[in-house]
């Protein structure tokens, strides 16, 4: 998919993806020689296609998660489906999380928490950061784009 | 008519990175996969012919031969795998690298949606939009597929048998993801109806160029525990005439035991029940001719 700037001859470049939260998509897309902006939009189902097959338009804030579509589209996944792993939070560089963290954590429902929980260490340790509070989380979802998470 | 570059004319970069995502999910399961010996695709066609258990029952011979064993139950919407393999209820370790799989009859490593569902009798769902599901589900099932077989930290294995539903769609599918598949099992029963429905997948396997492709004919006769008399529970010669117009051969006969039935359901495999018995020297004989052919295009990572 590529947007061409007919006037200029020139290939209009991704500027920043939305998700309005009614199944919809906006994609922005920019010419960097006139600046003429365009959206793309696309209807629920437009939408649906595209992320079932786990792709995001204008890529990824944070590495691909394993079962990442089945987690995220399944309708009634079990909460008894996952546990976490013994080793987690016992590797070199380990990041703490802190009570309140922890019981927000928890609010998560179990068919994705380990996978939500990754995204945040990961996200805690490359910045160094070595408690992981509420505020951190909150930090994260804004920047990773992680709404609902 | 105004001129101006079409797609394959402009080569500059949007920045919409789908491509790049694409690429990059084909090389995580490229690299996970390089860790396996021979995928086997256990298919038929048709549904009903004991493909399921064919499988089950394989993966344990296999195992109980030595070999690690892993099994994908690509039957996502009539998934039986996780059952038949007693794992029914585990959950699933989630590992650093990858969702580690259930641990099944003699050491069996599965994975099947049955094992991500709330309830036995749930159906395969996905979350809205619920409008035009025809158009998307196909691409969320392929998908699914694909993290069944790239996103489980399967380690290394000898075998990982694919159990493939019925529909010469779903080979298909399998093939798009795994387009080196160096074997694949056509199941069939005696039945002209079987002989017909299977000959078509039959037909895709090769014309996919699969290197190794061979018949298993199931529920050939029955055998009286009491005197062995073997007799024959279909009538007709539906698996030869399939096996002699298709030039595949046929590399095992699995004859029909109630037993194989009745403890393959309750998750201990009947050939682990009793080893000596004509099913399981059958699927020993099969597991026999299944390792003369591992893949020679693959090394196996150690």
């Amino acid at each position: 998919m590529k947007f061409l700037c007919i006037p200029c001859d020139h290939v209009m470049e991704f500027v920043e993806r939305q998700l309005p939260g009614d199944g919809t998509l906006a994609a922005v897309f920019a010419c960097g020689k006139c600046q003429r902006e365009m959206a793309l939009l696309t209807n629920p189902m437009e939408t649906q296609f595209v992320s079932s097959m786990g792709i995001k338009i204008g890529g990824r804030e944070v590495p691909t998660q394993p079962m990442e579509v089945t987690r995220t589209s399944l309708e009634g996944g079990s909460d008894a489906a996952f546990r976490p792993s013994p080793s987690a939070g016992s590797s070199p560089g380990a990041v703490e999380w802190s009570p309140d963290a922890v019981e927000r954590l928890q609010r998560v429902p179990s068919f994705v928490r380990g996978m939500v929980k990754r995204i945040y260490t990961d996200y805690a340790r490359e910045r160094e950061i070595r408690v992981l509070t509420p505020e951190v989380m909150d930090t994260a979802r804004s920047e990773l784009g992680l709404e609902g998470m | 008519m105004r001129k101006f570059r079409t797609y394959n004319q402009v080569d500059h970069d949007t920045g919409s990175e789908l491509l790049e995502q694409v690429l990059d999910q084909r090389a995580r399961l490229s690299q996970r996969l390089s860790s396996v010996g021979t995928i086997v695709a256990i298919a038929s066609g048709k549904g009903g012919v004991g493909k399921s258990a064919v499988t089950a029952n394989l993966a344990v011979t296999l195992a109980s031969r030595g070999h690690a064993v892993g099994v994908v139950d690509a039957d996502l919407n009539g998934p039986s795998l996780a059952r038949m393999l007693g794992v029914t209820g585990q959950s699933l370790e989630d590992g650093e690298d990858g969702v580690v799989p259930a641990a099944g009859a003699a050491g069996v490593s599965v994975i099947s949606m049955e094992l991500f569902q709330e309830g036995a009798d749930a159906p395969l769902r996905w979350k809205e939009p619920s409008s035009d599901t025809f158009l998307w589900q196909s691409s969320m099932e392929t998908t699914a597929l694909r993290e069944f077989l790239g996103d489980v930290a399967w380690g290394v294995l000898d075998f990982l048998l694919v159990d493939v539903p019925p529909g010469t769609d779903k080979i298909r599918r399998l093939l798009e993801l795994v387009p080196n598949l160096p074997v694949a099992l056509m199941v069939a029963t005696p039945s002209e109806m079987s002989r017909a429905v299977v000959a078509r997948s039959l037909r895709m396997v090769r014309e996919a160029e699969v290197p190794e492709v061979g018949i298993v004919a199931n529920m050939t006769e029955y055998v009286c525990p009491a005197c062995g008399h073997e007799e024959p529970i279909f009538t007709g010669n539906g698996v030869e005439r399939l096996s002699s117009e298709s030039g595949v051969s046929i590399w095992g006969r699995i004859p029909f035991d109630p037993h194989l039935a009745v403890s393959t359901d309750r998750g201990a495999p009947w050939v682990l029940e009793d080893p000596n018995g004509p099913a399981a020297q059958a699927f020993d004989a099969l597991a026999e001719r299944v390792e003369g052919a591992r893949n020679p295009r693959a090394e196996r990572v150690p």
